[in-house]
C-alpha cells in the first residue's frame, strides 16, 4: 500500500456555508506535509473532516485512508484505525483526569487490535517517561483533561497523546501556535520520535519556524478552501518572506 | 378525594405502647390533630409546588407488625455498607441489633435505638434531652410529613457524642425496606457535643420492585466547635416512596457537612435544614440522579441567625429519561448574621428532552454587610467534549458516560473524609465511565 490517505475534490460546509471547495491531496506513509495559509482559508475545517467532527457536511468529494472509506466511519472507528488529531484548541474536561483519559483511549484502541487491555503498573510506568518526553510534571496526569492548563501546557499534552497512542496518521492543527521555543521543540521532538516509514503527518501551521525543526516533504497552501499551491520546503520560507498575498493573487487569476 | 384519604392514616393510628413516656403521647396526638387537620402537604404550599404527593395518600402504607425479614435486609446492607464502621440497622422500621455492629465505640457516645431509650425508666438520664429534642420545633416550615412522622414513628437512631469525643470511625445508620405497601417512620436525635466530632452515613435503601414509603426526620444539634459530617445515601428501589428531612442546629464555630447522594426512589423528597449560629459553617453537597419516572425533589433552607457564618450549597442533578428534578433553595440571612458568607449553586444535566428541572435557589437577605452569591445552569454535555473523547478511540455512549460521571463526582470531591468511598457506589451507576 503506498498511499495512506487519498484526498480527492473534497467539498465541505458548515452551517450552509461552503468552506471547503475541492481539496486534492494525497499522503504517503512516512511523509510529512506541511499545510499553511492565511486564517480563515479552511485548514480546521479540513482537519475537523478528517476526524469526523459533526457538523461538517461534505456535500462531494472521497476521502480514502488505508485503503477505506474514511467518511463513512464515525470518530472514534477513525482514531482506533490511526487517525489523531491535535486540537487547535483543546477543550477542558474536569472531572475527567488525564491519566483516565489515557487509559480509556489507550485500550479502546488495543481492543480494536485485538489486543489484551494494558496492565495498569506497565502503563503507568509507559505514561511517565512520556510525560517527561513532553516535559510536563506529573501532577497533570491527575488533573482534569486540559483544565486550567497554560496554553502551551495544552498543546504538550496533545502531544503526550499522540506519543502514548502511537497513531499512524497525526493530523497537528496549529500545535506550534503561540509556543515559546522550549515548547517548540517539545512539539517537534514529538513529532521527530515518532516518524516511521508506516506513520505520516499533516502539519498545519502558520509558521515556518515549526519547519525548521520538522522537515516536510510537502508544503501546501490552502486559500478560499483549495489548495492553491504545493511545493517542497523552500515553499515554506518563500511564504514566509512573502506572505501570502501573492499566491492567493496568483490563484485568483489563474 | 385525596385530601380526605389521609384520614386512612389517621384511622389506623393506635395509642404507642404503654411503655412509652407520657410526654411522648401527648406530642404524637399533637401532632396526629395538625395532620388530621392539614393532611400532608400541598402544591398550593409554595414549598411543595413542584411536588405532588398524592400518590402517597392514594395508598395505605402500613407499619410491620412482628419481626423484621432480616434475611432479605441482609443482602441489601452489604450492598451499600461502608467498610470499617460503627452500625444501627433498621429494617421496616424495627430496629435489628443482631445486624448492627457497636463494639468498640469509646466512652461518651451513645449509640442506642430510640425506642429502647425511650422505654427506660426516667432514672437514666437521657429522658431530659429526648424529651426536649423531640419537642423541639423541626424548625422553619412544619409541614405535614413531620406531624406524620412524630405520630407514627416506631423507632430511630440515637447519636449522642459528650464533651471532646471525636469518633474515628464513621457510624452507618441503615433504613432497609423490605414490604410491599409497607412503611417505615422513623426519627433519629444527633447530638454532637462542645468539640466532638462525628460522621454519619443515613442509608436508605429497598428491593427495586417493592413500593414502600419511608419518611426519616432528623433531629441534629451541633455543640460550639463541634463538628458533623452527615451523608446521606438515598439508594432507595424505584418504586418507593421517600421524605427525609434533616433539621440542624449549628452552635457558635460548630460545622455541619450534608452530602446527599439521592440515587433511587420513585416520588422522593430530601429535605435539609441548618440554623446556623455565631461563625458557624455548613457546606451541603448533593448529587440527584433521576430516570425512567422518578421525581426527585432536594428542598434546602439555611439561616443564618448571627455573625460570621459561612455556607456553601453546591447540588448538582442528572436527569434522564422522562423524569423531574426539583432543586429548591433558600439561605436567610437575619438581621444580626453581618459578615455571612453564603454561597449557592445548583447545576442540572438535562440527558433527554423528556426530563424536567425546576431549580429555585434563593437569597434573603436581611443585613449589609455579607457576601453572598448563587447561580444556575441548566445545560446538555458539551458536544465538543464528547466529540475530544470520541477522537481519541473512545465510544459515543462511554464518552457520554464519562462525561456525566464527571459532572457528579467533581461534587463528591467535596464530600470530605468519605469521599473515596462514596466515589465508588457512584461509580456503580456508571460501570464504563472508569
Ligand atoms: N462552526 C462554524 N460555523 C460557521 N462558520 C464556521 C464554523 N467553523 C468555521 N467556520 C468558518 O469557516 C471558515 C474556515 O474556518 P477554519 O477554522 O477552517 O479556518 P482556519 O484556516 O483553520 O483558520 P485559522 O488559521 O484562523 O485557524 C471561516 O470563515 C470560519 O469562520
Ligand atoms: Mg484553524
Amino acid at each position: 500500500m503506498n498511499t495512506l490517505l487519498r484526498i480527492e475534490n473534497l467539498h465541505a460546509r458548515v452551517d450552509g456555508k461552503a468552506i471547503l471547495k475541492g481539496i486534492d491531496l494525497t499522503v504517503k506513509p512516512g511523509e510529512v506535509h506541511a499545510i499553511m495559509g492565511p486564517n480563515g482559508s479552511g485548514k480546521s475545517t479540513l482537519s475537523n473532516v478528517l476526524a469526523g467532527r459533526s457538523g461538517y457536511e461534505v456535500t462531494e468529494g472521497t476521502v480514502t485512508y488505508r485503503g477505506q472509506n474514511l467518511l463513512d466511519q464515525p470518530p472514534e472507528q477513525r482514531a482506533r484505525e490511526g487517525v489523531f488529531l491535535a486540537f487547535q484548541y483543546p477543550v477542558e474536561i474536569p472531572g475527567v483526569s488525564n491519566i483516565y483519559l489515557l487509559k480509556a483511549a489507550y485500550n479502546a484502541i488495543r481492543r480494536h487490535r485485538g489486543l489484551n487491555e494494558v496492565d495498569a503498573l506497565d502503563f503507568l510506568k509507559l505514561v511517565k517517561e512520556k510525560t517527561r518526553m513532553v516535559d510536563l510534571d506529573e501532577q497533570f496526569l491527575y488533573r482534569g483533561v486540559n483544565e486550567g492548563f497554560s496554553g502551551g501546557e495544552k498543546k504538550r499534552n496533545e502531544i503526550l497523546q499522540m506519543a502514548i497512542l502511537e497513531p499512524t496518521l497525526c493530523i497537528l492543527d496549529e500545535t506550534d501556535s503561540g509556543l515559546d521555543i522550549d515548547a517548540l521543540k517539545v512539539v517537534a521532538n514529538g513529532v521527530n520520535a515518532l516518524r516511521s516509514p508506516e506513520r505520516a503527518f499533516i502539519l498545519v501551521t502558520h509558521y515556518q519556524r515549526l519547519l525548521d525543526y520538522i522537515k516536510p516533504d510537502h508544503v501546501h497552501v490552502l486559500a478560499h478552501g483549495r489548495i492553491v499551491r504545493s511545493g517542497d520546503a523552500s515553499l515554506a520560507h518563500e511564504l514566509e518572506r512573502k506572505g501570502y498575498g501573492w499566491i492567493e493573487a496568483a490563484a485568483a487569476g489563474a | 378525594m385525596s385530601a380526605l384519604s389521609h384520614s386512612l392514616y389517621v384511622d389506623s393510628y393506635r395509642e404507642p405502647a404503654t411503655n412509652e413516656p407520657a410526654w411522648l403521647s401527648r406530642l404524637r396526638r399533637q401532632a396526629l390533630a395538625r395532620f388530621e387537620a392539614s393532611g400532608f402537604p400541598s402544591p398550593r404550599d409554595e414549598e411543595w409546588r413542584y411536588t405532588h404527593v398524592a400518590p402517597i395518600e392514594r395508598k395505605l402504607f402500613t407499619a410491620a407488625t412482628g419481626s423484621a425479614d432480616t434475611d432479605a435486609a441482609e443482602a441489601l446492607i452489604e450492598s451499600c455498607r461502608i467498610a470499617d464502621a460503627w452500625s444501627l440497622v433498621f429494617v421496616d422500621g424495627m430496629f435489628v441489633p443482631e445486624l448492627s455492629e457497636r463494639h468498640g465505640l469509646p466512652a461518651g457516645v451513645t449509640l442506642e435505638s430510640l425506642a429502647s431509650l425511650l422505654a427506660l425508666s426516667e432514672a437514666d438520664g437521657n429522658a431530659a434531652w429526648l424529651e426536649s429534642g423531640l419537642e423541639r420545633e423541626t424548625e422553619s416550615d412544619r409541614h405535614g410529613f413531620l406531624d406524620f412522622n412524630t405520630a407514627f414513628f416506631t423507632d430511630g437512631a440515637v447519636l449522642r457524642l459528650e464533651e471532646g469525643v471525636a469518633l474515628e470511625k464513621p457510624v452507618q445508620l441503615f433504613f432497609v425496606s423490605t414490604r410491599n405497601d409497607g412503611r417505615a417512620t422513623l426519627r433519629n436525635l444527633i447530638r454532637i457535643g462542645r468539640n466532638a466530632e462525628a460522621r454519619v452515613v443515613e442509608t436508605h435503601v429497598g428491593p427495586p420492585e417493592t413500593g414502600y414509603l419511608g419518611t426519616v426526620v432528623n433531629q441534629i444539634e451541633v455543640a460550639d466547635n463541634g463538628g458533623l459530617n452527615h451523608y446521606k445515601l438515598q439508594l432507595d428501589g424505584g418504586r418507593a416512596y421517600h421524605f427525609g428531612g434533616s433539621y440542624a442546629r449549628v452552635a457558635r464555630d460548630g460545622r455541619f457537612g450534608h452530602h446527599l447522594l439521592s440515587l433511587g426512589g420513585l416520588l422522593v423528597r430530601n429535605e435539609v435544614h441548618a440554623r446556623l449560629g455565631h461563625a458557624a459553617q455548613t457546606e451541603m453537597n448533593g448529587v440527584f440522579l433521576s430516570e425512567n419516572r422518578q421525581h426527585v425533589d432536594n428542598h434546602i433552607r439555611v439561616d443564618h441567625d448571627e455573625p460570621h457564618g459561612s455556607s456553601r450549597v453546591s447540588y448538582r442533578g442528572i436527569l434522564e429519561d422522562r423524569s423531574r428534578g426539583v432543586f429548591q433553595g433558600r439561605i436567610v440571612v437575619h438581621a444580626d448574621a453581618q459578615k455571612t458568607d453564603a454561597e449557592m449553586n445548583n447545576r442540572n444535566l438535562l440527558l433527554s428532552d423528556d426530563a424536567e428541572i425546576d431549580t429555585k435557589p434563593q437569597l434573603e437577605i436581611h443585613a449589609d454587610d455579607v457576601k453572598c452569591a448563587h447561580g444556575v445552569t441548566i445545560g446538555q454535555l458539551d458536544p465538543d467534549s464528547v466529540f475530544y473523547l470520541e477522537s481519541r478511540g473512545i465510544d459515543a455512549a462511554t464518552a457520554r458516560e464519562m462525561l456525566t460521571f464527571a459532572f457528579a463526582a467533581e461534587i463528591v470531591e467535596r464530600f470530605g473524609p468519605l469521599r473515596e468511598r462514596l466515589r465508588g457506589l457512584l461509580l456503580a451507576r456508571f460501570p464504563n465511565a472508569q
